[in-house]
């Protein structure tokens, strides 16, 4: 579970805030970046982001790096500097553990994507050794259940603000669900809006039942 | 405050600045400009996305003659294509205010070079400007335009895949600078002639070391600091380096160069004075350290000017925060700041980009493998989502080298090998793009290939632009389809075949039919890219009835097939229901939603 002291100071608009959103290309980490972005925004925080887009989105592992903070210059974030990963698919939230800082945050979403390498080869990607490193090495993490949003949910398409829920919840990057619902209400396609509230207090929910936090 | 993209921060900037029209080709970073104007345009904007570079640069040239402030996106190797009218028009001059954009890929990132268009300006002796972030690229923008006005030519606007693709809050300005065009006037200038060139010629040398006067007190050109100790950097090179001399409290004298053609030389010389050692930070070439060394011989300064040239930076792939602050660590001698140990990190599955799940360029690439099994054949691809088809299992692309290039690469080595056949993949767009001349020259030179023109009518790769294909334009206009087939008829290609690649079983057969015709033959495959088709039943797996021999798997290579245990199944999230899975499954396993649910 993450711990409360682990909160960030946003509000106070002294800290810099540092987040990777990281997954594969077509899960909407795109739309996770911006939602952030845009709740900063609306905080009176400037933003840099930094995403990836061209060849690399066709099915490759993609990353949004968000910036807030009113004295930053490089959109990329360095090397053990991020205070929260945002992981829409376990390898890939291991794939930028080297942007952690010593005691940051990871919130993952345990299901894994198989690439064509993978099925090709005699490799067994499952996602488990990933959780089990990351539980490991993780002075914060939170797992979200992948399967039980989708069934919730009715859609793969969501995940993204599932997982924005529990940032929400858990207050790591100093937004509460009304300030991502703010910004999912100016950010996202009216017919899409219902759906994605949902899947938000869904993963908030997730968050803050006692009986869900399994995967301490 | 918005949000913006470098890439729209600079449409919104041209937007302000008055641009009349806009001209350009896809191309990653730089594709979001054009699609920014297109999208916020104020109703007086005319917007194109042209059929090449060079196209698009003379349409942007003749409405510059006109007074228009027009500007061109497109990508570094882009500017290959437009050079001829770029090198002419540097000598023509323009009227109205012309900017060309043209996005450089540090890595590259996505791209076929990691050229450095800074050059180009050096090259043609015109304008370059270099922002370095979303913001400074909204401002810049009409001061490029400025520029150009003033000095009656077309300038270079050169940004980097981090300032295209990253996101800065933007104070963004509703006014809108007026333009009125005074329209083409007549006149012997605009005609290019030797006589006409040579005298021009004087004129741009003369004309170099005032803008280079004119760039020293320009304001985003600037020299901050003190010390004997400096840095000059620019571009996305100089946010890394406030950055990395942040996080190690270094200091020293810093020169921000937003302008690195013609140099600010006044301005460097000021920067230089006093110092005994010089870091260069800056991304592709050593353009900037070069003028630096050329200006201490000039000026006979005892400095030491290191960087690209003296290994003090690596001279291919980007700079990053972490590589800046190395290398600013090591010359201020100050200890950079510890990077967390990761230890034992487990195996981490690759993931390189892949054609998506329901392609039809999987089921045209399969077909042809199918039709050429045991025959020596040659696959020569071209620039596109279809580059994707070389790896496992297709392994259908064996070169690639430029846009439009497979078709006459394909010619080039059937010169040598006539018992091979050879084939050229070229997709729709591309085919428009350059295609089309290399096809004439197989006709006309009477170079026995095979043509295969993957239509998924769109641009797929650069995020599905229109093209002349597909009947739509980017001012929203329906207009008459060109359509491919007819073109190969109309310049002589004698065997045209247009199919469905889905329809695997006469794809193949179609295939094998060209293969054995002599001279130049075609085949459109024809089928949507999945981003612009309707949705399809999607596909499952009959568990009773699949072997688990993989097949699917070893011979398609489809994201949404994955290994089950011993069996497969079909990720229901990526499917597309495309069918190419339910060919060719010889235990008849695989089967639309309905199959295997009883």
């Amino acid at each position: 579970m993450l711990e409360k002291n682990n909160k960030c100071e946003i509000n106070k608009g002294e800290k810099m805030i540092n987040c990777i959103v990281t997954g594969v290309g077509g899960q909407g980490t795109v739309l996770a970046s911006k939602l952030i972005a845009q709740s900063a925004m609306n905080k009176g925080m400037k933003v840099r982001t930094s995403e990836t887009i061209g060849m690399s989105q066709r099915g490759g592992g993609v990353v949004s790096h968000v910036r807030i903070g009113n004295e930053i210059h490089s959109p990329l974030i360095n090397l053990s500097s991020a205070d929260v990963i945002i992981g829409f698919e376990p390898a890939e939230a291991v794939r930028y553990l080297p942007y952690l800082k010593e005691l940051g945050t990871v919130i993952v979403a345990n299901n894994p994507i198989k690439p064509v390498t993978d099925s090709l080869s005699d490799t067994n990607y499952n996602g488990a050794d990933m959780i089990k490193y990351l539980k490991e090495n993780v002075a914060h993490l939170f797992v979200l259940d992948a399967e039980a949003v989708f069934e919730k949910c009715g859609s793969t398409k969501i995940l993204n603000t599932a997982l924005l829920g529990v940032v929400a919840a858990s207050g790591v990057l100093g937004f509460s669900l009304e300030d991502m619902e703010k910004s999912i209400h100016e950010k996202v396609r009216e017919k899409f809006i219902h759906m994605n509230i949902n899947a938000l207090h869904f993963g908030a929910e997730t968050y803050l039942k006692p009986n869900s936090k399994k995967c301490e | 405050m918005e949000l913006l993209m470098g890439n729209q921060a600079i449409a919104m900037g041209a937007i302000r600045a008055g641009v009349g029209v806009v001209t350009g080709y896809p191309g990653t970073p730089s594709t979001e400009i054009l699609e920014t104007i297109a999208k916020k345009n104020p109703g007086n904007i005319y917007v194109e996305w042209s059929v090449n570079e060079k196209t698009a640069l003379e349409v942007a040239a003749g409405a510059a003659y006109a007074g228009q402030r027009t500007m061109v996106t497109m990508k570094q190797v882009g500017m290959n294509v437009a050079s001829d009218p770029l090198m002419s028009l540097a000598y023509i001059g323009v009227k109205g205010g012309m900017v060309i954009v043209v996005a450089d890929d540090p890595g590259p990132i996505s791209s076929q070079t990691e050229q450095d268009s800074r050059h180009f300006g050096v090259f043609a002796k015109l304008p370059v400007f270099d922002p370095s972030s979303p913001e400074e690229a909204y401002l810049m923008i009409g001061d490029a335009f400025e520029y150009s006005q003033k000095y009656h030519t077309p300038v270079l606007f050169r940004p980097t895949t981090r300032v295209c693709h990253a996101y800065a809050t933007v104070e963004v300005d509703e006014k809108i600078y007026e333009v009125k065009p005074e329209g083409f006037v007549k006149d012997s200038k605009w005609v290019i002639f030797p006589r006409l060139s040579y005298n021009n010629h004087i004129k741009i040398e003369e004309r170099q070391p005032k803008l280079s006067k004119d760039f020293s007190s320009y304001i985003y050109n600037n020299v901050t600091g003190t010390g004997k100790t400096g840095i000059a950097t620019g571009g996305i090179s100089y946010a890394y380096t406030r950055e990395a001399l942040s996080n190690i409290a270094g200091e020293c004298k810093l020169f921000k160069v937003a302008t690195p053609h013609p140099f600010p030389e006044e301005l460097a010389l000021e920067f230089l004075d006093g110092l005994e050692e010089v870091l260069v930070i800056e991304e592709l070439d050593p353009v900037i350290e070069k003028e630096l060394i050329f200006l201490c011989g000039k000026y006979n300064l005892n400095i030491n000017i290191m960087g690209k040239l003296t290994k003090h930076i690596q001279n291919a792939g980007e700079n990053t925060v972490e590589s800046v602050t190395q290398a600013i660590s090591k010359f201020l001698d100050i200890p950079a700041p510890k990077v967390k140990e990761i230890k034992d990190l487990p195996q981490l599955p690759i993931r390189p980009p892949v054609l998506c799940a329901g392609c039809p360029h999987r089921a045209s690439f399969y077909a042809v493998k199918k039709a050429m099994k045991g025959i020596k054949a040659v696959f020569s691809g071209d620039i596109g989502c279809y580059t994707l088809g070389n790896a496992k299992p297709l392994e259908m692309v064996d070169t690639c080298l430029c846009m439009g290039a497979g078709i006459t690469i394909a010619q080039g080595l059937h010169r040598v090998e006539p018992d091979t056949v050879n084939f050229a993949f070229v997709g729709d767009s591309t085919f428009f793009h350059t295609g089309i001349p290399g096809v004439i020259n197989a006709v006309y030179n009477e170079t026995d290939i095979v043509l295969i023109v993957l239509d998924n009518s769109t641009t797929a790769m650069t995020g599905n632009q229109p093209h002349p294909g597909t009947g739509r334009t980017m001012m929203g206009n329906v207009t008459e389809k060109i359509i491919i087939s007819d073109v190969l008829k109309a310049v002589g290609v004698k065997h045209v075949v247009t199919i469905n690649p889905f329809d695997l079983e006469n794809a193949v057969l179609e295939v094998k039919a060209a293969a054995q015709f002599k001279g130049i033959s075609a085949i459109v495959f024809k089928a949507p890219c999945i981003a612009v088709a309707p949705p399809a039943p999607l596909y499952v797996v009959d568990n009773e009835k699949c072997t688990g021999c993989k097949k699917c798997i070893k011979e398609l290579g489809c994201p949404a097939i994955v290994k089950d245990n011993d069996k497969v199944k079909i990720d229901q999230a990526l499917c597309y229901g495309c069918t190419l899975c339910e060919n060719i499954c010889p235990f008849h396993a695989i089967g639309g939603s309905n199959v295997g649910k009883k």
